[in-house]
């Protein structure tokens, strides 16, 4: 099982690769849309990266869960995320950190949690539970 | 004009690799403008080429009923130049697959010389939205890549059946 920081390492080398970055760009805190420029469809090269590099599979939706709540009044209301919502997102997203978030739970700031360490914990989760 | 940028197939392997064959002419176009008097056939048109290899190589595996579109290049290198007269050979090789796109490598070469090197990335359009967009027709693979298609099955026969008889 590799350590943290080399599973960061690797992660930062897969986004050098998909989003055409500079490595020193890259923070642990840097978010991918954000900060690194990562479109929609960098989504799903970055899980072909992941899944080629540490040799996971990953589902669908699970790293980069799609709409999680688009259309449902339950988890969002007057363009905020409800508690309903958070618990939602704890559940999906058991490898997020929501601390900041959940202050202000604006639905435009969703796409700032998807950071680096976010997909470093993510891999560490999976690798562990392999 | 027409938008093939592969002239034959010459090995497909379902799911896996194709190899193309593109003879450049002096004839095409293209290479009175670029450029006058030296004629390179242009980068984005051998990464044309490379995408159309792959991307019927993707397309081949769901029998053509995924829309497959070229979503984004993450990487491409153009060593050398390629002239006309030469055949440049197209090689690609599925490195990823799945419901929503895949990941191809694509060569190509001119004289056993390598002249490009990409990744290209293809997504499968989202099948409900495509289909509210442009109905059951699929845009993306027309009567071209089955004619290609065709003369490539019907050159495996033939190669299955001297093989055979012989």
């Amino acid at each position: 099982m590799p350590t943290q920081d080399e599973i960061y390492t690797k992660v930062s080398a897969t986004l050098v690769e998909a989003l055409n970055v500079d490595e020193e760009e890259i923070r642990p805190t840097s978010t991918l849309q954000g900060d690194l420029g990562a479109e929609s469809i960098d989504f799903l090269d970055i899980v072909f990266r992941l899944e080629r590099e540490f040799g996971i599979k990953i589902p669908r939706g699970e790293l980069f869960p799609e709409s999680i709540f688009q259309g449902d009044p339950d988890f969002v209301q007057n363009g905020r995320v409800t508690q309903k919502g958070l618990d939602e997102l704890r559940t999906r997203m058991p490898f997020a950190d929501l601390g900041d978030f959940e202050k202000d739970p604006e639905v435009t700031k969703l796409s700032d949690l998807f950071t680096v360490e976010l997909i470093t914990r993510y891999i560490q989760g999976k690798l562990s539970s392999q | 004009m027409r938008w093939i940028w592969i002239d034959r197939f010459v090995a497909f392997e379902s799911g896996k690799s194709a190899r193309a064959v593109k003879n450049l002419s002096l004839a095409e176009d293209h290479f009175a403008d670029h450029f006058p008097g030296y004629p390179v056939m242009p980068a984005a048109l051998i990464l044309e080429g490379l995408a159309q290899t792959g991307g019927i190589l993707v397309g081949e595996v769901n029998q053509f009923k995924e829309k497959v579109v070229l979503a984004k290049v993450p990487r491409a290198s153009f060593p050398r130049e390629a002239f006309a007269g030469q055949t440049l050979v197209y090689d690609a090789e599925i490195l990823h697959l799945r419901p929503e796109g895949a990941a191809v490598a694509g060569r190509a070469t001119a004289d056993g010389a390598l002249v490009a090197e990409v990744e290209i990335f293809f997504a499968h359009l989202d099948q409900n939205r495509s289909q509210a967009l442009f109905g059951d027709h699929n845009f993306v693979f027309g009567s071209e890549v089955r004619y290609l298609l065709g003369r490539l099955a019907s050159q495996v026969s033939t190669l299955a059946s001297a093989g055979t008889s012989g």
